[in-house]
Parts: structure tokens; sequence; C-alpha cells
């Protein structure tokens, strides 16, 4: 096969199109590149819905950490402290066993135009139950960053929002929300590429790799395996994660940009990757 | 373990799960917590050492130490940490039968690797095939022990150089005035005033290596993990105990026992931040020194 009846047979094979079995005797270098590229998708689509929904719950959750009623503070405190203090790995597993012993039950979820029925099977396969759990886990570390965030905000601040009649969700969402966001952000970077990292376990943990449709990480080790040679699919992987990572620092740089455009040059924090891997 | 347990199809109740959770089976599972404790404790001191070789080569005079500690300390930036604990195991087990099979079986002279495979001599195997069996899972802890410490090295090594940069340049200045050698300043000023700098990075690497050691069930090492699963599964009538599907349970117990190593670090921790902290001219010492 030309490299690029490779690209047709395998650049969307971790989706399940194209060519339905795996490379299995001399593998060549352009196979192994388009097929762990293939499994980057998977990676970018649980970081990306992860972070993206994780930030709201986190949001959520740093303003109930910082309530003053119990009730509100101590579920969060509880939900941070067992996401934060467990492993990921792990989580991943008992999510999943947990998963397994639901009832299967199906849900009619009109739409409209269509009905899509909601299984609780599906939270067995990858892209919903390891998901989950990747929300969860983004949640509990992205709302201890905002809440330390929270809490710095200036109380000259507050007190000015006060002055001009602002209380409640408008002071919340003028004044502290863009506050918060900005002091959180060079933190909040590095959440989002760990978490990104992090999603290089979902096929090692439990959820199975349907069709053997997995992540770039799960194809690399199907080549260490096949070829006996690790000394190729790793520094692949390692190449498309350095790219990803440094595209992640741009687009988080440029939103870092757009939160202290109102600051004068010099007091502007910067995106500064601290590898502080928290998992 | 009891007597009673002599035949487990009478038992019922709390005398069954006595006997259940005593078996030898679930022993290992309990030996394994020992083996995850292990690793922690052999893995933290050689991740401090290899933190401090790092940032020393990212501070050297000479040039190429200077570049060789900066690609050590940047290796882990951009790439997960998954991807070296599965390499870096298999790649130093290659590497090692490679130099052993060149060196003890020169008369073979085709290549190693052949096609889809990796063929050594049978002298050259790490370990032997006739070696017994727990010499191969000791080979295989060590190899997991090297693959964490090179990682969470690199990480200790930022940490370190950071807080070996954060200690007030007057501090060591005062030192030099003094009189005091780069050696005695090191030893006397610069090291112990680091600690209050690198202790926030290093609870934190210590809270990650818990938390990484799990994935020694990757590397094929009979952990936690793998007993909780093992154990876990349904047993049909034909074992001894049989049960259905408990594997969530275990892994609930496991869950509880990561959140209470993480917990007891998190007390200890806060301990050892207000003992390095104790003399020194920092907010945090002052706020030690009333006695909270």
């Amino acid at each position: 096969m030309s490299c690029a009846e490779t690209f047709q047979a395998y650049a969307l094979r971790s989706f399940g199109f194209g060519e339905r079995a795996l490379p299995k005797t001399g593998i060549s270098l352009c196979e192994q590149v388009v097929l762990i590229g293939s499994g980057v998708a998977w990676n970018l689509y649980f970081a990306v819905l992860a972070v993206f929904f994780g930030f709201f719950f986190a949001t959520a959750l740093a303003v109930a950490r910082n309530s003053a009623d119990p009730w509100l503070r101590k579920p969060a405190e509880m939900f941070v402290f067992v996401f934060r203090g467990s492993p990921l790995f792990i989580q991943f597993f008992f999510a999943y066993e947990a998963f397994v012993l639901l009832p299967r039950v199906g849900f009619d979820i009109p739409l409209g135009f269509a009905t899509v029925t909601a299984t609780t099977s599906w939270l067995t396969k990858a892209w919903l139950g390891a998901l989950i759990v990747l929300f969860l886990n983004t949640s509990a570390y992205s709302a201890e960053i905002f809440y330390g965030a929270l809490r710095s905000v200036p109380k000259g601040d507050l007190e000015a929002a006060e002055a001009f009649g602002m209380s409640g969700f408008s002071r919340f969402r003028r004044i502290i929300w863009p506050t918060l966001l900005r002091l959180a952000w060079p933190s909040y970077t590095n959440e989002a590429i760990f978490l990104f990292h992090a999603t290089t376990l979902v096929f090692f943990s439990g959820f199975p790799a349907w069709r053997q449709e997995g992540d770039a990480l799960y194809y690399a080790s199907y080549f260490a395996e096949k070829t006996f040679n690790p000394f190729v699919p790793y520094p692949i992987v390692a190449i498309y994660f350095i790219i990803a990572t440094v595209a992640i620092i741009a687009l988080f740089g440029a939103i870092n940009g757009r939160l202290n455009r109102h600051l004068a040059p010099e007091a502007r924090s910067r995106v500064v990757y601290r590898p502080e891997l928290k998992r | 373990m009891f007597e009673m347990c002599a035949d487990p199809k009478v038992l019922a109740g709390l005398d069954w799960f006595a006997c259940y959770l005593t078996t030898p089976k679930h022993f290992q599972f309990y030996f394994s917590f020992l083996v995850v404790l292990t690793l922690i404790f052999i893995t933290a001191p050689i991740v401090l050492a290899l933190g401090f070789l790092g940032a020393f080569a990212r501070r050297a005079a000479f040039a190429p130490l200077r570049l060789v500690g900066h690609a050590y300390t940047s290796m882990v930036r951009g790439v997960p940490d998954i991807v070296f604990f599965l390499f870096v195991p298999i790649a130093l087990d290659q590497a090692l039968e490679y130099v052993r099979h060149r060196v003890l079986c020169p008369e073979v002279t085709e290549p190693v690797y052949r096609g889809n495979d990796f063929v050594v001599c049978a002298a050259a195997k790490l370990p032997l095939s006739s070696a017994p069996q727990w010499i191969h899972e000791v080979y295989g802890f060590v190899l997991a022990i090297i693959a964490f410490s090179v990682v969470f090295g690199a990480f200790a090594a930022n940490t370190i150089d950071g807080a070996l940069s954060a200690v007030p340049r007057a501090q060591l200045e005062t030192a030099r005035a003094y009189g005091m050698t780069e050696r005695q300043t090191f030893r006397r000023i610069h090291l112990p005033q680091m600690w209050v700098y690198a202790l926030p990075g290093l609870s934190n690497l210590w809270m990650i290596l818990i938390k990484a050691t799990p994935l020694l069930f990757l590397l094929g090492i009979t952990d936690i993990v793998y007993w909780a699963r093992e154990l876990g599964g349904s047993k049909t009538s034909f074992f001894e105990y049989p049960h259905p599907d408990w594997r969530v349970w275990y892994f609930l117990a496991l869950l509880a026992f990561y959140l209470l190593l993480t917990w007891l670090s998190e007390k200890g921790f806060a301990w050892l931040n207000v003992r390095v902290r104790r003399g020194q001219a920092t907010i945090g010492a002052e706020v030690a020194g009333v006695g909270r």
C-alpha cells in the first residue's frame, strides 16, 4: 500500500471508518503515523468536551465552596476532596464497574424532529462513560483553581461594585467572574494540558476499545506489541502530543490576552506553562 | 486462617466474610498494598536525588551539561507521563538485552530486529529464562521504579531549580561577605532556605507519585489493581467462596485507601511546612510562630 492509500484506509479508523483490520505484518512507518494520528482524535474529543463542560461545573463548585451555607459548601468540598485525592486510573475502573452493574434500561429523549433512545449501556462505552469521569475529574481540579482565584479577588473591587448598586448575580457576572478568570487562567491552562495528557489513560482502564477503535496511545502500544520495537510508535505519540500541547498553550494564551486586555501591558499575567502535573 | 473455615459451604453471615477475607489470595491482595508503599518509599528519595542532579545540571557553568539538564526537565512537559511509563521499561529491557547479546554472543551475526521480532540469544535474556519466578517479578518491579524515578525526577528538577532561584540574592551575598566559601554558602544558607520554596511543589509531586502508583498495573505487575480485578470478578459455585461481580466494591476499597493516603500526606506536609519555615523571615514563619 502506498502512503496515500494507507491514509485513506486508516485516517478515520479510530471512529470506525475505512479498513476494518489493523495492519499486522510488514508494518510501515506511514501506517504507524496515520493510525496513531487517527487515535489523537479521541484524545481531542475527550479533552475538548470534558474541559468545556467542566468549566461551567467548576465555576459552580468554586462558588459553592465559597458559600457561607454549609449545605452548599460541604458537598462541594467533599466532591473536590474525593476527585483530587484519588487516582484518575482508579476512578475510571470504579466508574466502569459501577456502570456495568446498572440495570439495562432505555430512555426516550424527544428532540422534536426525532426521538433518540438513550440506554444505560452507553455508560459502559468509553465515549460516554470515560467522558463523564474525565468531566467530573477536571471539574474538581478546576474548582480548586477557581476557588483559589475567587479568594484573591480584590475586596476593593467588590466594594466598588456595591457602591454602584450591584449585588447578587450581576455583581458576580460583571465583577467577580472576569477577575476570577483572569487570575485563574495561567493555572487553568496547566489543568487543560494535563487533562489532555490524562485522556491517554482511558483505553487502559477498564473501558474496552470497541472494535479496536482507540486513542493514540492505544494504537502506539498495539504497534509496540506487534513490532517489538518501542522506539518508533512512542516517539510518534510524543510528537503528536507536543504539537497539541503547543496548540493548547497558544489558544489559552490568546484567551489570556483577551482577559487581560484592560490592563497596562506590564501588569498583565502571562501564561507560563509550569509542568505541575496533577492527577 | 480460622478453624471454622475448613468447610466454607456451611458458613453464613459474618463468619463467611471473616473466612472469605482471610483466604491466601486475599493475603496476596493485602501484601500488594505493601508493594505500593514500597514503590513510593523507594522512588521518593531517588526522585529527590535526580531532581537535585537535574537542577544542578540546568545551573551548571558547563554549557553541554546545561543543555542536558534543560532537555531532561523539558521532556516531561509536552508528553503524557503514561507514554514514559509504557516506553521506559520496555526500551530499557531491550537496550540491556541488546548490549548483553553483543557482548555474550558475538558469534551470532544475524540482526537482532528481524521483521516483527526482537531476537537475542538465550544467554542474553534478562532475566534468564531459567531464573525463578521471583527474579522475574523483582526485575519488573525495578524497571517500574526506574520509569517512575526518571519521570518524576524531571518534575522534581523543575521544582528544585525554581526554589534555588527563589532564595533572595541578598542572603547569598551576605554569606559571601561573611567569608563563607561557595560550598559553605550552599550548605548553610542556600539549601536550608530553599526548602521553603520547594516544599509546595514537592508536596504536590508526592501526591502525584501516590496517585500514579496504580499505573504499575500497566507494567504487568501484580499490584492492587490486578488483585481487585482478580478477586472481585464473579465466582461461580465452582469456587470455594462463590459471589457475584464484586469488582466495584474492591475498587471502592482502593479509592478509600488512596483517599486515606493523600489525606494523611496532606496533614504530614502541613506539619513539615511549619517546620521548615521556623526561624525564617517570611510571613508563613511569623504566622507559625504565633502557635497556630
